[in-house]
């Protein structure tokens, strides 16, 4: 079974403008937030949804989900259709919203999940055992019993995913689920959902402004401009239509010249005297490690970081590569 | 295992539990609140007597029979608010993105929005009420009987129906008005109040509004003429007093098909 199919999926909303009395002409315009997207997700994939702020993809996520009916168009999720049958797919998805919380803010971590198990009548055993799990995961142990309000924002996504995933749901949606998150958090959200997958074969589907999310967690990415479906392809293709590249910037502890001539990587400036470099590199033709290798034989490294391709610069990238 | 009904109801004991605790767990701010609750209940209560204390008869009623009228509305009032009145934070529910969440959620979006929360301080309003109630009861000329009982019993439940219908008309009304808690709070505390006073002295769109589409004046007054058996103003018949299970139902309805129209209108059905 097809886990997400929409054919010709389209969404306008209506805009008033101001004035109270509608007069023809220019009290209403139509805004087409979603444009004739056609598309379909197998079980066990991993999608990557990415394109700019107001692109669609928060209106195409509601409608997988019964939340907003289409204008035109059809859309299946679990091979159900998300609004009539929205408490039968309630059970088989789950949702992580970066930014609005499901967890009872006063409450203990814990309760809220029992809170949960019980929305989605769990049977108490599997529960348990699944509440068990997900906590030794995502390593929740130390902040269980704490009200949700007094977690640090990289625990309450933790806790967010955690509940999202409390009902095992087949299809996970993430919208913008690293937003805010430090380099560590970031890091052990996305081993997780790695080690999720890998276990239970859920299938991901994910919105985020983060390369790093992208190149981490998915196989496939879908790119939506203006509403319209602008690229759907591996990673790897993606990166071959618009260049994108990362960029490993270090701090050496002595002044070098200008490291031109690092393979596969091309210099894009220096700082202080040379004691801060900056390589742009191509995911496909090596690794960050064999860069900073290569580096690492001319002067020791003190720090470094590694800089992801800006998302809005890659979805520009594909539109006007489409022209 | 447990009985199916109790196993249905599962999920919104386990949301309702965990509000109580949640309210018990901030006890000063607990307590802040039921005191005020009570003050408001006072207050009102105050007017009503401050009124009477000018006039001994009005719209046909002494002052023992407008308590029970009060005593009556009020206490309906007071539960009704105590289990849906939290329903006008659903524009708050909205911006938070709280709604989509019940969205996702496989349990019914009203049901949830009414297990959402539980305002115990509301609690506070009953003894008000039940106040007004004893006293109506005790100095009221009641024509006392097993369909008297009866009556006051059938009108108290049906109150509270009609009360909490009003609430989810409310909450399904701000889908649609923007910043509209104002306006529909103006129809809910003013059933409210409406249902306190002696509906003999409303002008003829108040008798409309609350006689017929959100039916308060089943709640207390005309169920009260009945009890101390006066005339029943116009358009209203007698049997009218022992109407209050059929405004209820009616009220209900109304509700739900507000509050459809208003899901409707939040996904952009046909919109």
């Amino acid at each position: 079974m097809t886990i997400i199919e929409t054919e010709r999926l389209t969404r306008q909303f209506v805009r008033r403008s101001r004035g109270l009395r509608r007069s023809p002409g220019r009290s209403r315009s139509l805004l087409t937030a979603v444009d004739d997207v056609t598309l379909r997700i197998e079980p066990g994939e991993s999608v990557g949804y990415i394109g700019a702020n107001g692109a669609g993809k928060s209106t195409t996520i509601k409608m997988l989900t019964g939340i907003l009916v289409p204008t035109s168009g059809r859309v299946r999720t679990c091979g159900l259709d998300p609004v009539r049958q929205r408490r039968l797919l309630a059970s088989r998805v789950g949702v992580v919203f970066g930014q609005r919380s499901q967890l009872w803010w006063d409450l203990p971590v814990r309760e809220s999940f029992e809170i949960l198990a019980a929305i989605h009548r769990l049977p108490a055993r599997a529960g348990a055992m699944r509440q068990d799990e997900l906590v030794e995961q995502l390593e929740m142990g130390a902040f269980l019993e704490t009200p949700v309000r007094q977690l640090s924002l990289g625990q309450r996504m933790r806790a967010e995913v955690a509940a999202a995933l409390l009902h095992s749901p087949e299809l996970v949606i993430l919208d913008e689920p690293t937003i805010g998150l430090d380099l560590l958090s970031k890091q052990r959200l996305r081993e997780f959902l790695v080690a999720e997958r890998g276990r239970h074969g859920t299938t991901l589907l994910l919105t985020t402004h983060d390369m790093g999310d992208i190149a981490r967690l998915c196989e496939r990415v879908l790119v939506i401009d203006h509403g319209r479906l602008a690229y759907d392809g591996s990673l790897a293709g993606l990166s071959r239509t618009v260049g994108a590249q990362r960029v490993l910037v270090v701090d050496l502890t002595e002044s070098l010249p200008d490291l031109n001539d690092i393979p596969d990587t091309r210099h894009l400036g220096s700082e202080g005297n040379g004691l801060r470099q900056r390589l742009a590199f191509d995911a496909e033709q090596t690794t960050a490690a064999r860069v900073l290798s290569a580096v690492s034989k001319r002067a020791e490294v003190r720090d470094l970081s590694v800089e992801e391709p800006d998302i809005e610069d890659v979805v520009r990238r594909i539109y006007s590569a489409h022209r | 295992m447990a009985d199916p009904a109790s196993a249905l109801l599962a999920p919104y004991k386990a949301v309702l539990a965990s509000r109580i605790r949640a309210q018990r767990s901030y006890r000063a701010s607990f307590a802040l609140d039921l005191g005020s609750s009570l003050l408001v209940g006072l207050v009102e209560l105050a007017e009503v007597w401050i009124l009477f204390h000018n006039v001994t008869v009005l719209g046909g009623m002494s002052f023992p029979s407008i308590a029970l009228v009060f005593g009556l509305a009020d206490m309906a009032f007071a539960l009704a608010d105590l289990a849906c009145g939290h329903c006008d934070r659903l524009p708050t529910y909205v911006r938070a993105g709280t709604l989509d969440v019940f969205y996702l959620r496989p349990q019914p979006l009203l049901a949830q929005l009414v297990a959402s929360d539980i305002s115990l301080r509301r609690l506070a309003r009953c003894p008000v009420g039940a106040a007004a109630l004893g006293y109506g009861l005790v100095a009221a000329d009641v024509q006392w009987s097993p369909a008297t009982i009866a009556l006051l019993a059938v009108t108290f439940l049906s109150g509270c129906a009609i009360f909490s219908a009003l609430f989810i008309c409310a909450a399904g009304l701000q889908f649609f008005l923007i910043n509209g808690a104002e306006m529909t709070n103006a129809f809910v505390y003013g059933g409210r109040y409406a249902a306190t006073q002696p509906a003999r002295v409303w002008s003829g769109a108040l008798k409309v509004v609350f006689g017929m589409v959100f039916p308060v004046v089943f709640a207390g007054y005309l169920p009260v003429l009945r009890v101390v058996d006066l005339p029943s103003p116009h358009p209203f018949p007698e049997w009218a007093g022992w109407a209050a299970p059929l405004a209820a139902v009616w009220a209900w309805l109304f509700a739900i098909a507000c509050w459809r129209c208003g899901v409707r209108h939040y996904q952009g059905a046909g919109g």
